[in-house]
């Protein structure tokens, strides 16, 4: 008896095997064999010089060794750095405000289901049409350069796109625009999630509210912290519709907005497949790196 | 939580500081979208003279010139709602018939499967997009739209969220229920597993429609003929174009319309989607 239905259990067993395999086939086919040839290119010198292809010739590590050694690619990691950072510590710091605020009862906000959905439509903007819009209002003609003007603030229209530090803040603040909701509502989950009791215990024990803040919420929301931190570093390193749309593609002015992605980018219409195949590896080894923390998040909450 | 301890300012100001702020954040989100909606009314003549906050009449006129200009936005638009929806329809299927089988099925190297999709979740396209542009090309599939659909198949992320979900919302006494009545495995999975999904389902397919529409870096290495490009494609084509010659109406609904659906759906759904945001993530 015992025998026979484990049996029977084990026969229907098999059917997880049978519903992988979808999952399965097209993870493999089109991104288990896209890596796998992605670091065999990585290898290799080919390029085209004009119209002629330069290789491919195995060169082992050169390309990886060529790449690091190149002043461009640090400049292009800054760039993506410095425009990561200047969105996420506004977006981390608001963020923080507004859920503190939502989860706060003793103010009883109204209206906090239209707040919500206000501040997290930005994330479901087209990227590229978001950035396109932004560069035809900020334009030198555009109706931002004719309100100032208007309003006596400028006398001529100032030039955004030809100012490294203008360009940089709009593309941060597009970023923050895009993602400060989103972390807003992973953060109020997370302090709604708070055990009550725990608040009450401190005020009986005459906490002030910004012991309990640093005491109590903080620790508590620190898994989620480092969650929202990874997640938007990660985001960030990809770094890419936003600052190609808004210049173009050519990190205008001076390179100052070329990211790393832009430069695969290049890399790969150029069809410089060498360099593409071992900048992609390095950004698969970083990230590769940065999925782990938050795998081992992941996988901590289920204990 | 009951009440936070009292800080020096009386809740009144507090309060008032609070929708002060919030009232400046709303601004920050809506006005862009506010100035979009009004040039996308206006002509061109009427804005080089100046920005008023005020509509104007020329919407269906700028939408005529840019359907007839070069940019073949009604293509775009049919493009990128073909890709959208087959994608999300295949990822929501296939993420959920995943999960349901790591959920349901106790087989050798389940744990080991179950963590191996966790820890490639967070991977991103771009690192094996060089390998990707080729293999594509070695399949002929170079400058169609089928490299676009077919990979979403394999969603580590509505994966995710999926398992989630059925890990409370799913009782394995149902899918035995099923077997006694003879139901078959797949059919138990289409006609009783399935219905059961649909809050996760129509969440999970609007992100997946979104995230789909939005995108712009594969779909730009991979369309080359304009007829089969993607609205973000065309986007970025008119980014590139002669921005001095250009008539800035056509500019403008252009980026109306490749925003204003996306607005829309969420409008209509967002007490949804906002909830799903954080089902998928860590909670503290």
């Amino acid at each position: 008896m015992a025998k026979k239905s484990s049996g029977t259990t084990a026969r229907y067993n098999r059917w997880g095997y049978i519903f992988l395999i979808p999952f399965f086939l097209v993870y493999v086919i089109f991104s288990f064999i896209p890596l796998a040839s992605t670091i065999y290119n990585s290898f290799f010198e080919n390029y085209y010089s004009g119209l002629t292809q330069i290789g491919p010739k195995f060169i082992g590590l050169e390309n990886y060794i060529k790449l690091l050694s190149s002043p461009e690619i640090w400049k292009y990691l800054g760039n993506t750095l410095i425009m990561w950072i200047g969105g996420f510590i506004p977006q981390i710091t608001v963020a923080l405000i507004l859920a503190y605020w939502f989860s706060d009862p003793s103010l009883k906000l109204k209206g906090q289901r239209f707040f919500k959905t206000v501040i997290y439509m930005p994330n479901l903007i087209m990227a590229s049409a978001f950035s396109m819009l932004f560069f035809a209002l900020f334009a030198d003609a555009g109706p931002i350069n004719q309100m100032l003007i208007s309003l006596h603030i400028l006398k001529e229209p100032f030039k955004f796109m030809n100012s490294i530090a203008a360009s940089r803040i709009l593309i941060m603040l597009m970023n923050f625009l895009m993602w400060f909701g989103n972390t807003t509502i992973l953060l109020l989950a997370g302090m709604l999630g708070i055990d009550g009791s725990l608040y009450e215990a401190a005020e009986v024990d005459g906490a002030s509210a910004s012991q309990i803040f640093f005491r109590i919420t903080m620790p508590i929301l620190r898994p989620i912290f480092i969650y929202v931190l990874i997640t938007s570093l990660i985001g960030g390193l990809q770094m890419y519709d936003v600052p190609q749309i808004l210049t173009n593609g050519k990190g205008t002015p001076a390179g100052s907005t070329t990211t790393v992605i832009m430069n695969l980018n290049q890399y790969l219409t150029s069809k410089n497949f060498g360099m593409g195949g071992a900048l992609s590896v390095y950004m698969f080894i970083i990230t590769g790196i940065l999925s782990l923390v938050v795998f081992r998040i992941n996988s901590a909450k289920k204990d | 939580m009951e009440t936070h301890a009292s800080s020096g300012l009386p809740v009144g100001t507090r309060r008032a500081i609070a929708y002060v702020v919030l009232g400046i954040f709303t601004f920050l989100c809506l006005i862009w979208f506010y100035i979009l909606l009004i040039n996308a009314t206006r002509s061109h003549a009427e804005m080089t003279r100046g920005f008023t906050m005020l509509p104007s009449t020329h919407i269906f006129e700028n939408w005529e010139n840019l359907v007839n200009g070069t940019i073949p936005i009604a293509k775009g638009f049919v493009n990128s709602l073909t890709v959208s929806v087959c994608s999300s329809v295949l990822c929501v299927y296939f993420s959920a018939m995943t999960a349901y089988a790591i959920n349901t099925y106790r087989f050798k190297g389940r744990d080991a499967i179950a963590a191996f999709i966790l820890a490639i979740m967070m991977i991103p396209g771009q690192v094996t997009v060089l390998g990707f542009i080729q293999l594509i090309n070695n399949m002929k599939l170079d400058d169609t739209i089928i490299p676009l659909i077919i990979p979403s198949i394999a969603s580590p992320v509505t994966y995710f969220y999926f398992r989630q979900y059925m890990a409370s919302n799913l009782p394995m006494s149902l899918v035995e229920a099923a077997r006694i009545d003879g139901s078959g495995e797949f059919r138990t999975f289409n006609t009783i597993i399935m219905p059961l999904l649909k809050p996760a389902i129509s969440v999970q397919v609007i992100f997946s429609f979104v995230g789909s529409w939005n995108n712009y870096f594969t779909p730009a290495l991979i369309l080359h003929t304009d007829s089969k490009k993607t609205l973000p494609v065309l986007i970025a084509q008119l980014r590139g174009a002669d921005w001095l010659r250009f008539d800035m109406g056509q500019v403008y609904i252009m980026i109306a319309a490749s925003i204003f659906p996306v607005i829309l759906i969420y409008l209509f759904l967002s007490k949804y989607i906002v909830g799903g945001i954080t089902s998928g993530a860590v909670k503290g």
